[in-house]
């Protein structure tokens, strides 16, 4: 394009063109500048100004908070809740685990023998998206309750022991993590098997590989990266999760989202909160490193 | 029949039991599974109330429509309904103009013209990764020490936040097979960048923006984690439920509940039969 401009060409025009050649050049800056100003503002300098105020020494009475590079926020803290770290470890991890189980069938069904009705089965799979996380949540109190419809009846049936309870226990907390995140988690897995070329299977088969070869071999060595998608995208939520504990759980298996959420709204220890969230940051961040230096940044997208 | 081929019968039928009844009736008790609690709650909406105070109680005591149509008398509970609403259109708004320009953005350059395009790719990763916990604790930080009083406003600054990257992601998978050649052909015509950027280019990635839009409102609408952080005395929605737990739930909110589940469904059937006639 350029030497199709003369040099003898009158000013005007190639003051134009500079300007528009500047504004391209400038055009990727200025459309990525709002977005990126709001999350440099809001999610990254907050991130830096809690961990700088966990360093810091607040005042409970007056909520005033001084730098004193208090480092030993850290232990303390640790020390203080390291109990509620390990209930939220477990319940997590226990969750998890119940939903890459729950869910890996299903969703090689969808994949594989969905045909036509593959759209109305994933709709299916999101539908607890459409109600409210909090009253999904309020309804599985409902049906664990003591006094509820579901256990009263199996109780009169004998099917379960007059003394048998759930709510209050961590099975419930389980269950309700489980049921609440489920989406995160098949959906991930479904992708992955979804993207798997039917070719390579077909050649497996060729090469005389059995069912199961078929499906150890090259179907689930294939999902590898879906599953670590949907445990990251389940795990770290379920992790700081609270709401599930608070309306499911007893007094006894605190979480420590909880923890964290009394700190800031209840008992206004700011510098605490800040130190236990970032110690949750830090326990979050080793699986997304771990995430993305084996699979890229990119890969997340895809199963979303 | 030689035993090899009657071992390959057997097998057959075996692998032919385990997809057309087992795999089938499995995933269909797990989608009995997913939409039990809904159901529950849809016809706990409908259940009478005994004795003086108005809340949801776990016996069922007779059918009514009663809380249907007296759906407005809990009147923090309407408050905080569409309080949830005004926070989700203004919070889709920007989140949808923001996150559309990101995406045009982190599609069309790469790093000679675009320095930087890595430490975007890593944030928005991070933002999409981080525990909401940590997000809204830290928020909340912030706002505390530079003295912002919590609110309407900072509810909307932290809804953008989070939900401005799920666009961005979401416009630029519709974006990665837009043919460039249209706009060229509108420039060769005589279009000015602006022009073109309207005429042609959001048309075209239309469908990719509204599903961004959707995806922003889902989460704007649905968010408790953050927003129990931020909202100070301006409760939404799911902060006003999850505070009338300690109390008792008032059966409007299965109400409010089965509304925003069927509006969401229509949703999602609508634009599932809109992509089915688009690839017509």
């Amino acid at each position: 394009m350029e030497q199709l401009v003369p040099a003898d060409h009158p000013g005007g025009v190639v003051v134009h063109r500079r300007r528009h050649r500047f504004g391209r050049a400038l055009a990727p800056y200025l459309l990525s500048l709002p977005a990126g100003l709001w999350l440099l503002l809001l999610f990254v300098v907050p991130l830096a100004v809690m961990l700088s105020l966990s360093l810091k020494t607040c005042d409970p009475a007056t909520g005033a908070c001084t730098m004193t590079w208090h480092w030993a926020e850290f232990p303390n803290e640790i020390s203080l809740y390291h109990q509620e770290f390990i209930t939220s470890l477990l319940f997590a991890g226990g969750a998890t685990l119940a939903d890459l189980v729950i869910s890996f069938p299903i969703a090689y069904w969808i994949a594989f023998h969905g045909r036509h009705r593959k759209n109305f089965f994933l709709l299916m799979l999101l539908v607890p998206f459409f109600v409210s996380f909090v009253i999904r949540t309020i309804v599985w109190e409902f049906v664990l309750s003591n006094n509820g419809v579901f256990l009263t009846t199996l109780k009169n049936l004998h099917v379960l022991p007059s003394g048998f309870h759930i709510l209050g226990t961590s099975w419930a907390v389980m269950a309700g993590l489980a049921y609440n995140y489920l989406p995160f988690t098949a959906l991930p897995i479904y992708v992955a098997i979804e993207r798997i070329d039917r070719r390579v299977l077909e050649a497996a088969y060729d090469l005389y590989a059995t069912r199961r070869q078929g499906f150890m071999r090259v179907i689930f060595p294939l999902t590898i990266p879906g599953i670590f998608a949907a445990f990251l995208l389940t795990f770290i939520p379920m992790f700081g999760d609270y709401v599930n504990q608070e309306i499911l759980g007893g007094t006894s298996n605190t979480m420590i989202g909880t923890v964290i959420q009394n700190q800031f709204l209840v008992n206004f220890d700011y510098a605490g909160g800040a130190s236990l969230s970032a110690i949750l940051l830090v326990i979050a961040l080793l699986g997304i490193f771990l995430y993305a230096r084996l699979l890229g940044t990119r890969t997340i997208e895809q199963y979303l | 029949m030689s035993t090899i081929e009657q071992e390959q019968m057997a097998g057959a039928t075996k692998r032919r039991r385990w997809t057309r009844a087992i795999l089938p009736t499995y995933s269909w008790l797990v989608i009995a599974y997913l939409v039990f609690p809904i159901i529950v709650m849809i016809v706990y909406s409908f259940n009478k109330v005994v004795g003086g105070m108005q809340l949801v109680s776990f016996t069922w005591n007779g059918f009514t429509t009663q809380w249907y149509r007296e759906w407005s008398n809990v009147p923090g509970l309407t408050q905080a309904f569409w309080l949830s609403i005004r926070l989700a259109l203004v919070a889709t708004v920007i989140s949808t103009v923001l996150g559309t320009l990101l995406a045009i953005a982190l599609v069309r350059y790469r790093p000679p013209q675009f320095r930087g395009k890595m430490l975007f790719e890593q944030t928005i990763f991070l933002n999409i990764a981080a525990p909401e916990i940590v997000m809204g604790a830290s928020l909340l930080g912030l706002f505390v020490t530079l003295n912002i009083a919590r609110g309407f406003f900072t509810l909307v600054l932290a809804h953008v936040m989070f939900s401005v990257t799920y666009v961005t992601v979401t416009v630029r998978a519709r974006l990665a097979g837009f043919d460039r050649s249209l706009e060229e052909a509108a420039y060769d015509l005589g279009a000015r960048p602006l022009v073109t950027f309207g005429r042609v280019t959001l048309p075209l990635i239309m469908p990719g923006v509204l599903a961004g839009a959707l995806m922003a409102f889902a989460l704007s609408i649905d968010d408790f984690i953050t927003s129990n952080f931020l909202s100070g005395a301006a409760a939404p929605f799911p902060v006003w439920v999850y505070g009338a737990t300690r109390v008792g739930i008032p059966p409007q909110v299965f109400v409010f509940g089965t509304a925003i589940f069927a509006v969401g469904i229509a949703f999602a059937i609508m634009s599932i039969v809109m992509s089915r006639r688009h690839a017509e």
